[in-house]
């Protein structure tokens, strides 16, 4: 037997098991509404569950991306102070990274488009179950229990099949997402974990932005040394060569106490 | 005749289209069969697209069971079969 001819009558025979738990099958009208607006809040329920976890993604991508940045910031610091080591040690860190950021974005299309599936399934369901609503009132108010039990099960077919649809859509979005939210928990631990954090705090814990402060502040003071024996060497006889010696001293004391910060 | 696509919604087709459907059909279930996850994905999203083309899309407040019902596009072999288990993904 053909595998679409297969799928529908196993639908088909779950809905029939479901049609014959009442006993007037008019209850079964309120019964299956009933159901229908629970299946509804469900299906609600799973639309914000899958905007969470992707609004957690978007998050992780954007602090992923501020490190990747600082990290490209490093490396052409480091270059421009000719330690090529330093940059390729920043830049080594900042391709580990695009791996990560890349594998995030693919998780993060893939939420989207399961919370749109999950969106357009709510509109769906919504549409029937208030057509259900509507057919309902008026097999109730129209026919006999005896008379109406044609009608209800076809009513009761249409909507359980799409009550089937939604559920099992429901379903593949929750498998989905809480596969991703075991891999964004552990890019979570990542993050707080303080292993990328001191990267992105420039100067502080990072061993490459440690070595480049270090070095910057050397630099600076031997740039700073030169420029005042530059201004002052022009003009030797102008001033006296005690005052001379006391400015210079006075303007690397500063510079000493913030190297020992 | 009334054609669902899990996830998707339903669709009515003319009994002309069928022959050439049910031989896209055919060649999902071998593929489901034998394991093939590549000609099982080809060959399913043919059928999908030759139900989405040849049929009309039913208004999403019609109050009718399908009498053919497909996977989703984005099924994977594991998921047909269980499916096609009694205790399958579908809620009683």
């Amino acid at each position: 037997m053909s595998l679409m001819k297969r799928i529908s009558l196993i639908f088909r025979s779950k809905a029939n098991k479901a049609l014959d738990r009442a006993e007037d099958p008019r209850e079964t009208l309120d019964y299956s509404y009933q159901r229908q607006i629970e299946m509804l809040s469900k299906v609600r329920r799973g639309v914000a569950d899958v905007a969470t976890s992707r609004k957690r993604v978007e998050l992780q991508v954007a602090q992923l991306e501020q490190q990747s940045q600082k990290l490209h910031d490093q490396a052409q610091k480091a270059l421009s102070m000719g330690r090529e080591d330093l940059a390729r040690e920043a830049l080594t860190r900042k391709s580990g990274l695009t791996g990560q950021i890349s594998d995030l974005r693919a998780q993060q299309a893939q939420l989207q488009g399961e919370e749109e599936k999950l969106t357009l399934a709510s509109q769906r369901l919504q549409a029937k179950v208030e057509a259900f609503r509507t057919r309902k009132e008026t097999i109730k108010a129209t026919y006999t229990a005896a008379e109406a039990q044609t009608r209800i099960n076809e009513a009761f077919s249409g909507i359980s099949e799409e009550m089937g649809d939604v559920g099992m859509a429901v379903q593949r979005a929750e498998d989905k997402t809480s596969q991703m939210q075991a891999r964004a928990g552990a890019i979570d631990e990542l993050i707080s974990s303080g292993a990328l954090d001191d990267a992105s705090q420039l100067g502080q814990g990072d061993d490459i932005a440690r070595e480049l402060d270090a070095m910057s502040k050397d630099t600076d003071v031997e740039a700073e040394l030169a420029a005042l024996k530059a201004g002052s060497s022009p003009q030797p006889g102008a001033i006296e060569p005690g005052s001379g010696q006391q400015a210079t001293a006075a303007a690397e004391e500063p510079q000493k106490e913030e190297g020992q910060s | 005749m009334i054609v669902r696509i899990l996830g998707e919604g339903q669709w009515d087709l003319d009994e002309e289209h069928l022959t050439a459907l049910n031989r896209l059909d055919e060649e999902v279930e071998a593929a489901v069969e034998s394991g093939d996850e590549v000609a099982f994905s080809n060959s399913l999203n043919a059928l999908l697209d030759g139900v989405r083309t040849t049929g009309s899309r039913l208004p999403d407040d019609t109050l009718h069971d399908s009498d053919l019902i497909l996977p989703p596009a984005d099924a994977s072999i594991d998921e047909v079969r269980h499916l096609l288990e009694d205790e399958g993904l579908i809620p009683g």
